[in-house]
């Protein structure tokens, strides 16, 4: 009898000897968000085993990619190495995560390997929807490039504006909401038409829109007017804008109501959460991730959490800033959580600044907090820059980009 | 007059099915938002709107106030005789606008 009865109690046993052992928190995707998340999570406990999987071994930034396009900076101001994050006591895995199985926990990386979680956050970012819009395809963008991952397409579209004769028209789409980054389309509008005002004044530049309004939009158009007119020319959706269709043979973009031919043409595509989110079944119908916002675990899969792009997050952008500031209140949420307590309601902050031209920058920002199951804009938090500004302010504004960018860079990477 | 914009292809062959694009510049007002001092802003939408060939009715829409501004409409007719494509729209005010476009069907 009394074997039997320790028998029995060998499962008890052996849960209570796991939960005195290092909760193990797996995070996948080492951008602004993975990365932020697991430097928070050391940062809020110690004693927590953090993993990071991320298939490259070096991160290239986008935000302030658009000025490499126009050779304003180079892509090696972009890199960023992972030493800063080995250095916090956080387990690099270089590698693929291919499939999640939630029941057991199990996240299996494309070299075959299995690696167990208590805690999984997603920070997939995005891919691109190629099925979304016909003509387009990883072949295609060899030709049309995005752009809208930064790296060798970046270099491509810097190439290819290098190469085109004075007198060219270039020509970009940007998408319908939601996608990554939604000033980007706008600040590399007007970084291209600064290159080329600047190297050859007698090109054009269209940008076709699926979208009537857009972020920062009287801030930008009031500066297109003053810095390029006659050179950029933005077509919205209620004026035949949306892209139905590109061609990367005769480098064309058709729309509902016309055919464009580009001498450079750059497709900002539609877009969705990053593929490994698809595979742990935490995407809905929207392509996007459906998350809480206090804790940011999934509302389709308990024990998984999705930060970043890839989830839906209300009024917050896609931007990488959000990213970060949802890293640590996901990262503080997690910690909670492990530790059977309830995660706390967050405050995040967002801001985001644009370059018109070098020495011309904009900004915006926001507050949020959960309403009603949503990430909410607190109404008079946040702002933008002032419609009437001197250039001494617009100037200012370029300066504090830049010192936005060391600063979000330094504390995600160094 | 309010901006259009038409897609009807010049030439179809007969009894091809060709799609008919079109989009009107205009704010479809509700009628149920209110200014800043509180007042209903009126009404004013298109609330028709009649595409013939040669005179024939190819399509007639009502349109209500849930209908966003700008209305983009995408519609299908077979090609059957050479003509003419004609839209009209009709606003609250009364006030018709009328587009034409020919096409051959050969």
């Amino acid at each position: 009898m009394l074997g039997r009865r320790s028998v029995l109690a060998m499962p008890f046993l052996a849960r209570a000897a796991f939960a005195q052992a290092a909760a193990r928190v797996l995070v996948i995707g080492g951008g602004f968000g993975g990365a932020s998340a697991a430097r928070a999570l050391r940062r809020t406990d110690p004693n927590v085993d953090v993993t990071l999987v991320e298939s490259s071994p070096v991160f290239t930034s986008c935000p302030f990619s658009n000025e490499v396009i126009v050779g304003l900076r180079e892509i090696g101001q972009q890199r960023f190495g992972y030493q800063g994050i080995t250095a916090a006591g956080i387990h690099m895995v270089q590698g693929t995560a291919v499939s999640v199985d939630p029941p057991t926990r199990r996240v299996t990386l494309n070299d075959g390997s299995v690696l167990g979680y208590d805690r999984l956050i997603l920070s997939p970012g995005i891919d691109i929807a190629y099925d979304a819009l016909p003509g387009y395809s990883e072949a295609a963008a060899e030709v049309l490039p995005h752009a809208w991952k930064a790296g060798d397409q970046t270099l491509l579209l810097r190439r290819q504006l290098e190469a085109m004769p004075d007198g060219g028209s270039v020509v970009i789409s940007a998408p319908a909401n939601p996608f990554r980054c939604p000033p980007g389309p706008y600040e590399r509008a007007s970084l291209i038409a600064y290159y080329l005002k600047t190297n050859k004044p007698k090109s054009k530049l269209l940008l076709l829109d699926a979208k009537d309004t857009f972020s920062k939009q009287k801030l930008f158009m009031s500066a297109w007017a003053k810095l390029y007119p006659g050179l950029l020319e933005w077509v919205s959706l209620s004026d035949g804008g949306k892209v139905v269709r590109v061609d990367a043979s005769t480098r064309s973009f058709e729309t509902e109501f016309g055919s464009h031919k580009a001498d450079v043409g750059n497709v900002i595509p539609p877009q969705r959460a990053g593929r490994i989110a698809v595979v742990a079944g935490v995407t809905d119908k929207t392509g996007w991730c459906p998350i809480d916002p206090v804790s940011f675990e999934s509302r389709l899969v308990p024990g998984i959490h999705v930060i970043g792009d890839a989830a839906v997050a209300g009024a917050m952008p896609k931007s990488a800033f959000a990213a970060n500031a949802q890293a640590k209140a996901c990262a503080l949420a997690v910690v909670r959580m492990l530790g059977g307590a309830a995660p706390v309601e967050p405050r995040l902050v967002n801001t985001c600044y644009s370059l018109v031209a070098p020495d011309y920058g904009i900004s915006v920002a926001g507050v949020y907090r959960p309403v009603n199951g949503l990430l909410t804009d607190i109404e008079g938090a946040g702002g933008t820059s002032p419609i009437d500004a001197p250039p001494e302010t617009r100037a200012l504004e370029a300066e504090y980009a830049n010192a936005w960018f060391k600063t979000l860079t330094s504390d995600v990477f160094a | 007059m309010a901006r259009v914009l038409i897609n009807i292809p010049k030439e179809a062959r007969k009894g091809e099915v060709i799609e008919i694009k079109v989009l009107i510049s205009h704010p479809m007002e509700s009628g149920q938002r209110r200014t800043d001092s509180g007042q209903v802003i009126p009404r004013k939408i298109i609330n028709k709107f009649v595409c013939t060939w040669n005179g024939d009715e190819v399509l007639s829409v009502d349109l209500f106030p849930a209908i966003a501004a700008n209305p983009f409409l995408s519609f299908f007719a077979v090609a059957d005789v050479s003509g003419t494509i004609s839209m009209t729209w009709v606003d609250d005010d009364g006030a018709t606008q009328t587009e034409l476009a020919s096409i051959t069907v050969t």
